[in-house]
């Protein structure tokens, strides 16, 4: 089977996986696979900026935050329902980011880190002080979608498929970017500024937008994951949020679509048991896996996917395949000198 | 048994091969030139013998050999490499940059002496040893760096394209001050040079290099009347 | 008036653990070109490690000095056995390493000593004296000499003996270095080694004030940052200034200005560090960058 055969194999079992879980599980796994996929819609707009883009953010959390927030209130404090304030949490990530990117872009890798850095510590501060409107610490109650009467799904159910469905758009339009003529951009913005901006690519143009997007994408797992909990504070988003999405794109693999599932994955379940165990487990592991990772799999868990598949696509094909697969030198037809094209 | 032996001597970088298994020797006392036009591997050659490149084959500096040996290490033996760029730190002084090169010496009272006797030997660097290096001028950078080799004391001082860059009175009054230290200390000195005329007249003993291997051989004087390198690399 | 200069001293005080920190970040940044942002929590374990001693019955100054030749000796090792597999290589990765070694030292720390909060006692005592009509404590003071001595010992180290000058050749040019007979491996150890020791001082001189808990230096790192960034991250003098000047800010700030809140006031460095980005990478006394391809 060819490597790229393998791979469309992978991802449909993964998306029928997924598609399976409600139905196997009960509220309580069914609700933290819900929020693994918000968490998913996150580190994949991560993904774009770090993996593709190469520009280091540490502040993700906090237009994850944002996208929270943006939902909570409108649901909340302005009535508005639950479906509407998606693309509204996803647009206003977006405009702060742009807002955002376009002086921080000018920044290099690790000043960019800073600067995002801050962002990410300062958005609870700012959430705690405008408390006026925010509820501050205490933090605001939010009333969860319920699933319609005219579909045959429970809350839990009904919450995990609609955010799967958004969440697969989300990953789908990322993919299909990404292979695009813009997403060749993306990438060789990446692997050279200077070589790139050669080629005619507007680079200030370009990292705004990635970086745009990419909070875009925070701002919508945001909204979902509202839906999801049903109640935000500052305490939820402090930077450990930031680093935890960072660790979700190491462990997942950078660069990756699909690789954003098991970082989410990772960030969800690892805290979950560790925390049994000890306290400060959760982030010994966080730290050591981190460090591991760049040690032994830089590629992350897709990367270490893609080297098994390649092991696994070049063993010994059946006998007709094989024939397929000789080498293109035919013997010299009659007449023509060997040597000669 | 010569100071410095090699033998098959590879080099490459990545998967481009320079050196394509050259051999040469220098003896102790020696002045050793190796000639050769752009790309033909002289200055891989000094690297390689520095252990900044990847390197196989003999190569054995009084015995012991150098490949695979961190450049630092190799320093270490006292073999001074004064290389293309002249390798000075253009924000230290000039004082600094001619301490650096003894930085592995022990014998700080000789060490000073060393210094003295430097300045004698190129007192422009005197007048402006608390200046920053970047401050000098191209012949001035490159008595730097021939000073800042010769105050390691070495067994061999290696010196890639001294003449590189520089107006031809200063390469003149350059290799006529390196010829007076050579012939006061009797130092050992190993010279790649593009500059023929001027490597031949201060070399004992010559080699031609081309495309990665020795191509030529012998005293410096008789290579000088050869008649491929006087029509190659003399020009006539 | 005397109100202010209290202000301002104190300022100066907090301002030299800021900058105590910052130089620690300018030493690696110089040496190594990484940002590491695992120093401040290498600077709290290594206060916990203080207090360990202290509350086993060592007395504080020689706990302290134990912690810093331990501190040390745990720079060496971190530099020789994590950080040099990822020197030269690429940016993200570094950053994700230093992150991964802040996030392991603030659990491991929570883990063998627990989460709590506890007092540091302060080297210099709890007095305070009158100069002129301004009450001064003796503990600023301290700080603000310990901070000069320090700077001045890293001067004589870098600019007056062969070690230093053989680590500012290693961090401005590793080939070069190596042709001299200088084993660049080594000196950046050396350079972490110091920027930990520099972090620990940090530490131990800030613990008093905050109480000692395992997000201790969370925000001094930030307040750090900031002065790296003001100053100019390959600047040691810039450094310090940078830390001086933020220091003496806060203070102003915090006392004079109503708006900034206990919540707000970490947007003070956050939005310092923001604009000097912004406008002046290189800080006041940084190098400008050239960029190559």
């Amino acid at each position: 089977m060819s490597e790229r055969k393998l791979r469309l194999v992978g991802v449909g079992a993964l998306v029928l996986l997924a598609l399976l879980v409600p139905f196997l599980f009960g509220p309580y796994r069914v609700g933290q696979f819900t929020l693994v996929l918000a968490y998913a819609v996150a580190v994949l707009g991560l993904n774009l900026l770090v993996g593709y883009n190469g520009q280091i953010s540490l502040g993700h959390g906090a237009f994850f935050a944002l996208g929270a927030y943006t939902s909570a209130l409108l649901i909340e404090k302005a009535d508005l329902h639950y479906l509407l304030t998606l693309p509204i949490a996803g647009i206003v990530a977006f405009a702060v980011g742009f807002l955002f990117g376009v002086p921080a872009l000018r920044l290099r890798g690790l000043y960019l880190a800073l600067v995002t850095l801050g962002l990410a510590i300062a958005l609870p501060q700012l959430i705690k002080r405008f408390d006026g409107l925010t509820e501050g610490t205490q933090g605001l109650t939010v009333e969860q979608p319920t699933s319609p009467s005219w579909l045959p799904f429970a809350d839990d159910q009904f919450l995990y498929l609609l955010t799967l469905l958004v969440a697969a758009v989300m990953f789908v339009a990322a993919w299909s970017l990404m292979r695009s003529q813009v997403g060749r951009a993306v990438k060789a913005v990446r692997d050279g500024e200077i070589p790139a901006s050669t080629l005619g690519i507007n680079l200030a143009s370009t990292k705004t937008r990635v970086f745009a997007l990419s909070a875009g994408y925070a701002g919508v797992a945001g909204a979902l994951y509202v839906f999801a909990i049903g109640f935000v504070a500052p305490e939820a988003f402090t930077v450990t949020v930031s680093l935890a999405f960072l660790a979700a794109i190491v462990v997942g693999g950078l660069a990756t679509i699909v690789g954003a599932i098991f970082g989410a994955l990772f960030i969800e379940f690892v805290p979950v048991y560790a925390s049994d165990v000890n306290d400060a487990l959760t982030g010994v592991i966080y730290g050591g896996v981190l460090i591991l990772f760049m040690y032994l799999l830089p590629d992350g868990a897709v990367g270490l996917l893609r080297r098994i598949g390649r092991l696994v696509a070049r063993r010994p094909a059946a006998p007709a395949e094989e024939a397929e697969k000789r080498p293109a030198v035919a013997p010299p037809e009659p007449g023509v000198p060997a040597g000669k094209a | 048994m010569s100071l410095l032996e090699v033998e098959g001597l590879r080099a490459a970088y990545g998967q481009v091969e320079v050196l394509e298994g050259i051999d040469f020797a220098v003896d102790s006392g020696q002045k050793v030139a190796i000639l050769g036009s752009n790309g033909a591997g002289k200055t891989t050659t000094l690297r390689a013998l520095s252990g900044m490149v990847r390197t196989s084959g003999k190569a054995e500096f009084d015995e012991q050999s150098v490949v695979g040996k961190h450049t630092a290490d190799i320093a270490r033996r006292g073999v001074a490499h004064v290389p293309e760029g002249r390798g000075t730190f253009p924000s230290l002084t000039v004082e600094e940059n001619l301490r650096l090169g003894a930085y592995v010496r022990r014998d700080g009272a000789a060490v000073k002496k060393d210094l003295t006797r430097c300045y004698g030997w190129f007192p422009r660097l005197e007048e402006r040893k608390s200046q920053p290096a970047a401050s000098l001028s191209g012949g001035e950078l490159q008595m730097l760096a021939m000073a800042r080799g010769l105050m390691l004391r070495p067994r061999l001082l290696m010196l890639d394209e001294p003449s590189l860059g520089l107006a031809p009175i200063v390469t003149r009054e350059l290799f006529k001050v390196l010829g007076q230290i050579c012939d006061e200390q009797g130092m050992t000195v190993l010279l790649v040079e593009q500059n023929a005329a001027l490597a031949l007249d201060f070399a004992d003993h010559a080699y031609v290099l081309e495309s990665g291997r020795i191509s030529l051989s012998g005293k410096a004087a008789e290579i000088k009347e050869h008649d491929d390198v006087r029509r190659s690399y003399l020009g006539f | 008036m005397e109100r202010f200069i209290q202000v301002v001293v104190d300022g100066v005080a907090t301002g030299s653990i800021y900058g105590a920190l910052a130089l620690a970040l300018v030493l690696i940044f110089r040496s190594t070109g990484i940002v590491n942002f695992a120093q401040g929590e290498m600077a709290m374990f290594s206060t916990f490690i203080a207090w360990g001693l202290y509350a086993g019955g060592v007395p504080l100054g020689l706990a302290v000095l134990t912690t810093l030749v331990l501190s040390f000796i745990a720079g060496l090792l971190i530099e020789r056995g994590l950080i040099r597999r990822f020197e030269g290589g690429q940016e993200l990765t570094l950053v994700i390493v230093t992150l991964g070694l802040f996030i392991l030292l603030n659990s491991l720390a929570g883990w063998i000593w627990g989460f709590g909060t506890r007092s540091f006692p302060s080297l210099f005592g709890d007095g305070t004296f009158t100069l002129g009509g301004v009450r001064l404590s003796w503990e600023s003071i301290g700080i603000v000499a310990v901070l000069l001595a320090v700077v001045g010992l890293l001067f004589l180290l870098f600019q007056r003996t062969k070690i230093g000058l053989a680590m500012r050749a290693a961090a401005l040019n590793p080939e070069s270095s190596g042709l001299v007979g200088v084993r660049v491996g080594r000196m950046l150890m050396l350079g972490w080694g110091l920027a930990a020791v520099l972090g620990a001082l940090a530490g131990v001189l800030v613990a008093p004030r905050l109480f000692l808990d395992v997000n201790l230096m969370g925000s001094v790192l930030i307040y750090a940052f900031a002065a790296a960034a003001l100053g100019g991250f390959d600047s040691p003098i810039g450094a310090v200034i940078g830390g001086w000047v933020i220091g003496v800010t806060e203070n102003l700030a915090g006392t004079y200005v109503d708006f900034i809140g206990a919540d707000l006031k970490i947007l003070v460095p956050l939005v310092i560090i923001f604009v000097v980005l912004l406008v002046r990478p290189a800080g006041l006394f940084g190098t400008r960058e050239v960029a190559r391809v």
